[in-house]
């Protein structure tokens, strides 16, 4: 589903992602852990090209981007990619201008043309899916950060994307509301979406994940079956930095 | 000052001739300065070097000259060089002209306080750069340029008076005209002056009604 092949950034002489490769099989999901700092959110957002890479191969699907040609060249094959490709920011990033409704069909009837009464269908289904039916009309200012994620989530979804990205979905919230959110994920994980989820979270990453990939200083240092991973990590670094998430 | 209250009676029809003047230069002048500050603000934040340059030079020459000095270099300046317009035209030409400077830096500051993360979002969707900008972020930029622009609109209806000096029979012309006929200055003066005053305030009416109906969904549920 996808294939990333030697990809690096760089970014004012520093090397951020320094020749990563990697493939998601269709119905994976994945969970990329990692310290601050270490590259595993540029990684994401290079994925659907927010971030341009140095050099580098990334094939989402039928549809592969050569990373090291400028992306205003080739930005109808970037515009393309993204509409299979779903993302779900860490802040949300809904239109606050929009309703709950408009910011999830915005995608369908914008980008796709769908029918008003198409996408105002399939938006309300959506919205019902992530358990917000009866929300439609709300302004993002009105709901909740666990709320305004699960629209995002919707919003993404309505694409019919074929692979989705979360870029440390429950880290702007409240820790009241990280449950909620969690929950609509793994219900997409139940689904067999395939899914790339940076997080922090390394319980929900061992119970969702069907593999972990622990980043460090802009590469791979280990990557495995999720419990595995956690239980019996190989290397010196992942031991670290797990012994600060999880007592065993 | 009976004789006074006369006198403003009696050259009402003249004043508001000129106060139509007034009001169709404002307009023009905003309307054409929002379209070509628009297409410059557009200009200012392309890729294209060449693009932005020529919007930044634009900005600062109309920015940094009087108003005045260019209704003169329009109007008697112009034909010198073959191009002749009569005063109404060049008048609106002008002040179109100055006002797309104050439009511009206002609309690319509107433009440029939205966050990244909207045209991210917008992007992660498959919206090309012209949808996101026409659904995403000049709605929310809207909210930020109004208050600037209503103000320059106001600013504009009082600078008309400066087309009196290019011959334009505008209010202030007016007002000058019958002063000078009856010598009734202060009567005919305060006059305008109130014409202005009132033109002005209902601008500033329908800013504060515009600038709620964008504000609604901060208000609503």
């Amino acid at each position: 589903m996808i294939v990333v092949e030697k990809l690096t950034k760089q970014f004012k002489g520093q090397v951020v992602l320094n020749g990563i490769d990697l493939e998601v099989k269709e119905g994976e999901v994945v969970a990329i852990i990692g310290p601050s700092g270490s590259g595993k959110t540029t990684f994401l957002r290079c994925l659907n090209f927010l971030e341009e890479p140095t050099s580098g191969r990334i094939k989402v699907g039928e549809i592969e981007i050569d990373g090291s040609r400028p992306l205003n060249q080739q930005q109808g094959l970037v515009r393309r990619l993204r509409q299979h490709v779903g993302f779900v920011f860490q802040n949300f990033n809904l239109f606050p201008h929009r309703t709950a409704l408009e910011n999830v069909i915005e995608g369908p009837l914008v980008v796709k043309k769908m029918a008003h009464d198409a996408a105002d269908r399939l938006g309300r289904a959506l919205l019902a899916k992530v358990g917000l039916a009866g929300k439609e009309d709300a302004y993002p200012r009105r709901l909740s950060g666990g709320q305004q994620q699960r629209v995002a989530i919707a919003r993404a979804l309505a694409m019919e994307p074929e692979v989705i990205l979360f870029d440390e979905p429950t880290s702007a919230l409240d820790p009241e509301l990280v449950g909620e959110v969690l929950a609509t994920i793994r219900s997409l994980a139940e689904e067999n979406r395939t899914m790339v989820i940076v997080t922090h979270e390394m319980s929900f990453a061992r119970d969702v994940a069907n593999r972990v990939i622990f980043f460090d200083k802009g590469v791979i240092v280990e990557q495995g079956e999720a419990k595995a991973l956690f239980a019996n990590p190989r290397e010196e670094r992942t031991r670290q930095f797990l012994s600060k998430f999880l007592t065993h | 000052m009976e004789a006074g209250f006369q006198l403003a009676l009696d050259s009402a029809p003249f004043l508001l001739k000129g106060a139509y003047y007034t009001v169709i230069l404002s307009l023009g002048g905003m309307f054409f300065g929002l379209l070509l500050g628009f297409g410059l603000a557009l200009m200012r934040l392309s890729r294209f070097k060449l693009l932005s340059w020529t919007a930044r030079v634009y900005v600062s020459f109309f920015r940094g000259t009087p108003l005045l000095v260019q209704l003169f270099l329009i109007y008697y300046g112009l034909p010198q060089v073959g191009i002749e317009l009569d005063p109404i035209p060049a008048a609106m030409i002008g002040f179109s002209l100055n006002m797309a400077a104050y439009a511009c830096e206002i609309l690319r500051a509107a433009i440029g306080s939205i966050e990244r993360g909207q045209w991210e979002a917008a992007a992660s969707i498959g919206m090309t750069r012209a949808q996101t900008l026409r659904r995403a972020i000049l709605p929310q930029a809207m909210r930020t340029a109004l208050p600037p622009l209503g103000n320059s609109f106001i600013s504009l209806v009082k600078d008309t008076a400066l087309a009196a000096t290019i011959q334009v029979p505008e209010l202030f012309r007016q007002a000058q005209l019958v002063s000078a006929r009856t010598f009734e200055i202060f009567t005919m003066y305060l006059s305008a002056a109130l014409i202005y005053w009132v033109l002005a305030s209902i601008l500033a009416h329908l800013q504060n009604r515009l600038e709620d109906r964008v504000n609604r969904h901060d208000l609503e549920s």
